[in-house]
């Protein structure tokens, strides 16, 4: 099977969400190839469907596609459940962690780890797996008691999501805003978390993000600026640097000219 | 306090209420008309579905079983025998008719210092499509006992039960009542104990089959220093009505109360109610109290009331509070499961369990933890698909 596809294919994907006008067109032909082994940013002002592209990906049933493609590693992903998608090795690390109360880390966990590989994983090797990257977060191991993302901080609602991808291990990860609300210390420890996750060298991550600062932690291969529902410009990670000065600024004059 | 020959046996005197949170007991069922619906204790029970039992039919017989009884089975009491009558006054028509009707009340008698290690099951069925089963029990435990009681409500039927608890001086005991019935049935009744000093008292309302369950389910205080704690779990499907009705009556100084009720519902007209009366009387000084309610919504068409009331007639206490809350299995949370490879159905599960099990883990005896919490299992396997 040498000559299988691999990679997450975004072929001109439009998504429209429901309004009491009616649908409205958020994501407007969205094109982009996130090959394994490599990172993308997606970069843009609040607002530009940044965060619409992640979860219609994952499958969110609030946005409809309505036309365009999705493939991971040659399956189309846009006719498939959540859970499906999840299962064919996609992860979106949320911007909003969920409470689910009562349900402990350890618990939730095991019970993903299972659906996903379809086997419950052997229990004395897990609870050390989940201690060692538990630690690798800079957690302690009786994170691992408490009801998921109930009174956690916003830090550890996103060191949390980290410790799920790295022991979760999917094929493609995306990160939707996973710096925002992180202060120094933990922007370094969740970057160490990606790039540990990254270098194994056969994942993609797709970085969404609306400042510059977590591409000093995580260097991309591209980088691409997304306005209006659509990709306005792609480059390496110089085209990062650039918008460090320029900002969006020049993009939205585009947009309402 | 005064107390007579029988240490166990609190004055009658204690048990009235002049609270307007609570009217005072009656043994006479002139004493509690019909509901009409327009009193405050009746407002959200269904009475259309209670006609038949005010109607007065037959007698349904009541098939106790006894699974484990240790040698604690004492003779039954008739009313006003011993201790029988002398914790539980009904405070409504259904515990009047309870009472009335029950002439032999069963008698368990838990001896003084003695640690009963396996839980003491009692199963009560009823089999009946047009009968009215009333039954009776008295638990007593002596001072310094230690106790599980579980009570097994099952089968088909119309059923009024009361419980009438006497917890001794420095006893532990807990009760766990798990309501089970098939559809068509009711079952309303009242739950009493007596705390006396130094005495740990649980008590735990299980409530998952039944068309109608309404349970009264009171406490008061023979002395100071006395603790209760209710726990309460239930799972509300279409169209049943589930009741639970709490009185707490700090009538004594450092006691304690704690309640914590939780259910989930699903189903077009599941409908939860919960009321949570406490009382702390001037002379109820250093006394600490909480009491709350949570309920899961999963699906829509469900109605949750939920009602704490606090009356507090001392400043000087340590601490009262309440919380109640209903909330949704959103979608959101459902997203999220779902997103790490959960499937609806087992995301549901997950959810409801947590929910749960918080609570569950607080009884404290495996045995019942289990049954439990395969009993919610069981509910959540016969839930609708989301």
């Amino acid at each position: 099977m040498t000559d299988q596809p691999r990679g997450l294919e975004i072929t001109d994907l439009h998504v429209s969400v429901q309004t009491e006008q009616g649908p409205k067109a958020i994501l407007k032909g969205v094109d982009l190839v996130l090959e394994p082994g490599r990172i993308h940013a997606i970069m843009g002002p609040n607002g530009s469907g940044k965060s619409t592209l992640a979860y219609s990906l994952a499958g969110h049933p609030k946005y409809t596609i309505t036309s365009g493609s999705v493939r991971l590693d040659g399956l189309e992903l846009t006719g498939l459940s959540v859970e499906q998608r999840a299962r064919a090795g996609l992860f979106l690390a949320m911007q909003y962690p969920v409470e689910v109360p009562g349900v402990s880390v350890s618990n939730f966990l095991r019970t993903a780890r299972t659906a996903l590989t379809g086997q419950a994983p052997p229990l004395r090797g897990w609870v050390k797996q989940v201690d060692q990257a538990l630690g690798r977060m800079q957690l302690d191991s009786e994170f691992s008691g408490r009801s998921v993302n109930e009174g956690f901080s916003g830090g550890e609602k996103k060191r949390h999501e980290i410790v799920q991808l790295d022991l979760l291990n999917p094929k493609y990860a995306i990160l939707d805003e996973t710096d925002s609300g992180l202060d120094i210390d933990a922007l370094r420890v969740v970057s160490d978390g990606v790039n540990r996750y990254a270098a194994q060298g056969d994942r993609g991550v797709l970085l969404i993000t609306h400042y510059t600062r977590i591409l000093r932690h995580i260097k991309p291969d591209f980088v691409h600026v997304f306005v209006d529902g659509r990709i306005a410009q792609e480059g390496g990670p110089d085209l990062a640097e650039a918008l460090e000065e320029s900002g969006y600024e020049r993009y939205l004059q585009t947009v309402t000219s | 306090m005064a107390e007579g020959n029988s240490p166990l046996a609190a004055g009658p005197l204690e048990t009235r209420t002049v609270s307007h949170l609570h009217p005072a007991g009656s043994f006479d069922l002139a004493d509690h008309p019909e509901p009409t619906g327009r009193e405050e204790i009746w407002r959200f029970t269904p009475l259309d579905q209670l006609q038949p039992i005010w109607a007065d039919p037959a007698a349904a017989a009541v098939a106790v079983t006894r699974t484990s009884d240790q040698g604690c089975w004492a003779e039954p009491l008739s009313p006003g025998q011993g201790s029988r009558g002398s914790v539980l006054v009904p405070v409504d028509r259904a515990a009047a008719l309870a009472s009335a009707r029950a002439e032999r009340a069963d008698h368990l008698r838990l001896a003084a210092g003695r640690r009963y290690d396996q839980p003491i099951r009692l199963d009560l069925r009823v089999d009946s499509e047009t009968g009215l089963a009333a039954h009776h029990l008295v638990i007593e435990a002596e001072a310094g006992s230690s106790a599980t009681v579980l009570l097994r409500h099952g089968g088909q039927g119309r059923y009024l039960g009361n419980v009438e608890i006497v917890v001794g001086p420095s006893a532990q005991l807990t009760v766990v009542s798990i309501q089970d019935w098939r559809p068509g049935s009711s079952h309303l009744g009242q739950h009493e104990a007596k705390v006396h000093p130094k005495a740990s008292y649980r008590h735990i309302a299980v409530s998952l089959g039944g068309d109608l369950i309404r349970l009264q389910n009171n406490v008061s205080y023979a002395g100071a220093s006395g603790a209760a704690e209710l726990l309460g779990v239930y799972f509300c499907d279409a169209g049943q009505h589930i009741e639970h009705r709490l009185f707490v009556d700090h009538n004594h100084p450092k006691g304690k109360s704690l309640a914590d009720y939780r259910g989930a519902l699903q189903g077009r007209r599941a409908h939860a109610v919960w009321v949570g009366d406490v009382l702390i009387r001037s002379r109820a000084q250093g006394i600490e109290t909480y009491e709350s309610n949570k309920n899961l919504v999963l699906s829509d068409g469900c109605r949750a009331d939920s009602v704490p009331n606090l009356e507090i007639e001392t400043g000087d206490i340590v601490g009262a509070g309440h919380s109640a809350s209903t909330g949704r299995f959103d979608d959101e949370q459902l997203f999220y499961l779902r997103s790490r490879g959960l499937d609806p159905d087992e995301a549901r599960r997950l959810v409801v369990r947590g929910f749960f099990a918080q609570l569950v883990a607080r009884i404290g005896v495996p045995d019942v933890e289990q049954v439990l919490m395969d009993k919610i299992d069981r509910e959540l396997a016969t839930g609708p698909a989301l």
